[in-house]
């Protein structure tokens, strides 16, 4: 299957910002799963970029923009095709062992709702697992500025991927079985095609390899997720990261479109 | 715990002091009391003067507080400086080469020498910055290893401190207040100079510079600002290297290079002496909520365009979890046995460990694993029944935060007190410059005395004061040795 992605980002500020540091994890990397046939960010102002790989072996760009900066826009757009295989994902740069994925961050603590959620390490516990967390939370796409923890998204009754992704994390570490998040775009859950945040799922180490769940659709993750980058939790995985240098407010407009081709 | 080690009275007292030291304690006993109290005042005057009001182990209440100075200095001896020198520059190189290793190929968990859940279950082991590896392969630039005595040749290591040890301004202020207050002292003793301690920190930073920097690098010292608790150290390490002091707001990453701005315009920054935590060192990395920090700091760091001395992730090397293990990790980089060693640390994390120590809670020390600063700790023999029924109960709850250990018999060194002089417990802090080529063990150090009689806590928030620590020098020429392929230098020079 061939997805494309397209994904804007616009920022308009209320005053010039005199600088522009952005750190974006927003290239997938071919994996046994996926190929990444062309794949590009532009930025709609002068800026100078620096491609790196970070310590989990995602692929970064630095974004330095000199001000004065009243918009910026940035588009990425690509193709990825992807591959139908049942088993674990190969092909991954991994700098670690699967043992650092057991770390319990700030933002994957399991209290005992996240810890109910089930029982079992393995490859069917974690399918049931992200089924239980799709039944029990219902699914809201509207993005959440901040990052919550687990344990906050799971008093709530609507969560969005991030939170979804972070609370299957948390049970899975509960059980000691490694599992990191994952973000980048799908298909899945999603009637109109068109939402507001690139999408967030998580994956855990079972039967010695990787396997991609996601529990915003309740379970295994399918045919049409483009991978982009990994991390412990949804702060180290984050599409964007940047800081801003100047005074006043910062209006943010985000619109992903993810079409089968 | 019998009678402990006096560093100048030895066992005998103050009328049979250990033979090398004889002349010091004839001095001690010449000066009147009042004479040496009037010295301590108008030491402490200045220190009030000059603003040294920092605490030395993150103590952030102590800032408008200076920390109480004693007149009477702690001496080595050339013969146990050299062996306390070598133990100090074989466990700098462990730890150098151990970050070096677990940030890189993790040699030493093939090897099965520590268990990789205390490694990766650390939040100390920072996956954001594996994969660099720091210009010249120097990580822990500055160590400031803490160390405890318990006799003539008995030295034990407590605490290493790899990412930003601070404390150094005070062995050069206390001496200079010294020569100037007890001259005689250096006229009747060749005590070893420490005034070119940031002359050797500035030629560390030189020489860890990334390649590209050409003969003359810039070379800054990065404080959070006016409000941290050791800003005046910080200031004072940068006006004595003659470099400038900048806060993060002053540089800025553009294109994986860094600049410090002035008025003249931009200058590149080749080395930067961060007194900042990893946390706070770049928010696109680390934490984005915060405000301080250089944005693109990591990235130009990653890139090779700039050293950061201390360097980011060392916490894992001076983890409380990891120093039980540090005996092992010295033997398998050092392929030799560890010359200064760990006190004895039960991991309560283990159960037969626990057992014991619960079992034993009123004669050991006890510690949080990520505590600092004196707090979270228990001193068995002198703590109440309440209190070690509380860390009871905390150890039981949470074994796995906490490590136990024996009450040392802290050696004493004569200190000035309203009766009169009178032993009182000391630790030392020795600083290690590892740069480049070389590594280096300046001849002196931050003395922390404990000032209550009897108590064994130097730290300066619970009453802790500090002296000026000599080292005296035989007549021996400066020693250099070669090791490896390294040039070490080590004191007396």
């Amino acid at each position: 299957m061939r997805l494309s992605v397209h994904h804007e980002t616009r920022y308009r500020f209320t005053e010039p910002q005199a600088r522009i540091v952005q750190l974006l994890r927003l290239f997938p990397a071919d994996t046994s799963h996926q190929t990444v046939v062309n794949w590009r960010i532009d930025v709609d102002c002068d800026a100078r970029l620096r491609d790196s790989i970070d310590g989990y072996g995602n692929i970064t760009r630095m974004l330095y923009a000199e001000g004065p900066v009243e918009t910026l826009l940035l588009t990425v757009s690509g193709e990825a095709l992807l591959t139908e295989d049942d088993g674990p994902i190969k092909g991954t740069d991994e700098p670690f062992p699967p043992e650092l994925f057991r770390r319990v961050t700030s933002l994957t603590r399991a209290d005992a709702v996240i810890e109910g959620l089930g029982q079992g390490d393995d490859l069917p516990a974690m399918t049931a697992l992200a089924a239980a967390i799709h039944a029990r939370w219902s699914l809201d796409r509207r993005p959440t500025p901040t990052i919550r923890t687990a344990i906050e998204a799971a008093g709530d009754e609507r969560l969005g991927p991030r939170d979804m992704a972070q609370i299957f994390i948390a049970a899975a570490r509960a059980r000691g079985v490694p599992a990191r998040y994952v973000s980048g775009y799908s298909l899945s859950g999603d009637d109109e095609r068109r939402t507001a945040a690139p999408h967030a799922w998580a994956e855990a180490y079972v039967a010695g390899g990787w396997y991609a769940f996601d529990p915003a659709i309740g379970g295994r993750s399918g045919l049409d997720h483009v991978r982009v980058a990994v991390a412990l939790d949804a702060a180290g995985a984050a599409p964007i990261a940047g800081v801003r240098m100047g005074a006043g407010e910062e209006e943010l407009d985000v619109d992903v479109r993810v079409e089968g081709a | 715990m019998g009678q402990a080690f006096d560093e100048i009275w030895g066992h005998g007292g103050p009328d049979h002091p250990r033979t090398d030291l004889a002349a010091l304690a004839r001095w001690m006993r010449g000066v009147p009391p009042h004479e040496l109290k009037r010295r301590l005042q108008s030491a402490e005057a200045t220190f009030r003067q000059l603003g040294i009001t920092f605490a030395v182990y993150g103590d952030s209440e102590a800032a408008e507080r200076i920390i109480p100075f004693d007149i009477v200095p702690r001496v080595f001896m050339a013969d146990e400086w050299a062996r306390l020198s070598q133990g100090l520059i074989q466990r700098t190189q462990a730890i150098n080469a151990f970050l070096d290793d677990i940030y890189g190929e993790r040699r030493i968990l093939k090897a099965g020498v520590l268990p990789p859940d205390l490694i990766f279950g650390n939040a100390q082991f920072r996956p954001e910055i594996a994969g660099i590896r720091p210009p010249h392969g120097v990580w822990a630039h500055i160590c400031g290893i803490d160390l405890v005595r318990t006799g003539p040749d008995e030295f034990y290591v407590l605490e290493d401190n790899a990412r930003t040890p601070s404390g150094v301004s005070y062995m050069l202020e206390n001496r200079e207040a010294m020569i100037r207050l007890c001259p005689e002292l250096f006229r009747n003793f060749r005590v070893a100079a420490v005034d070119s301690y940031p002359d050797r920190l500035l030629e560390t930073m030189r020489s860890v510079a990334p390649p590209g920097a050409g003969a003359h690098p810039t070379c800054v010292v990065l404080t959070p600002g006016h409000f941290n608790s050791a800003y005046y150290e910080h200031s004072f390490l940068a006006d004595s290297m003659g470099v400038e002091l900048v806060e993060p707001a002053d540089l800025l990453v553009d294109d994986d290079v860094v600049w410090m701005q002035t008025i003249a315009g931009r200058v590149r920054v080749d080395v930067i002496y961060r007194r900042i935590d990893d946390d706070f060192i770049d928010p696109v990395v680390f934490r984005p909520e915060s405000l301080l920090g250089v944005p693109g700091l990591i990235s130009a760091y990653r890139a090779g365009n700039v050293a950061l001395v201390n360097a980011p992730g060392n916490g894992i090397a001076d983890d409380k979890a990891i120093y039980s293990y540090m005996p092992e990790i010295v033997r398998f980089y050092a392929e030799a046995e560890p010359l200064l060693p760990n006190v004895e640390t039960w991991r309560c994390r283990e159960p037969q460990a626990l057992k014991y120590v619960l079992d034993h809670l009123d004669e050991v020390v006890v510690k949080l694993v990520d505590g600092s600063g004196g707090y979270g700790m228990l001193v068995g023999p002198t703590a109440s029944k309440q209190e070690i029924e509380d860390f009871r109960r905390a150890l039981i709850a949470e074994p796995q935060r906490y490590i136990a250990q024996p009450t040392l018999a802290l050696s004493t060194v004569p200190t000035l007190t309203e009766q009169g002089l009178a032993p009182r417990h000391v630790d030392f802090r020795p600083f290690v410059l590892t740069g480049a080529q070389t590594v280096q063990v300046v001849p002196g150090g931050l003395t922390r005395v404990a000032l209550k009689e009897g108590s064994l806590v130097v730290n300066s928030s619970q009453g802790g004061g500090t002296k000026d620590s000599f080292v005296l020098m035989d007549d021996a020429p400066v020693q250099s040795q070669t090791m490896g392929g390294m040039t070490q230098s080590q004191g007396g020079r």
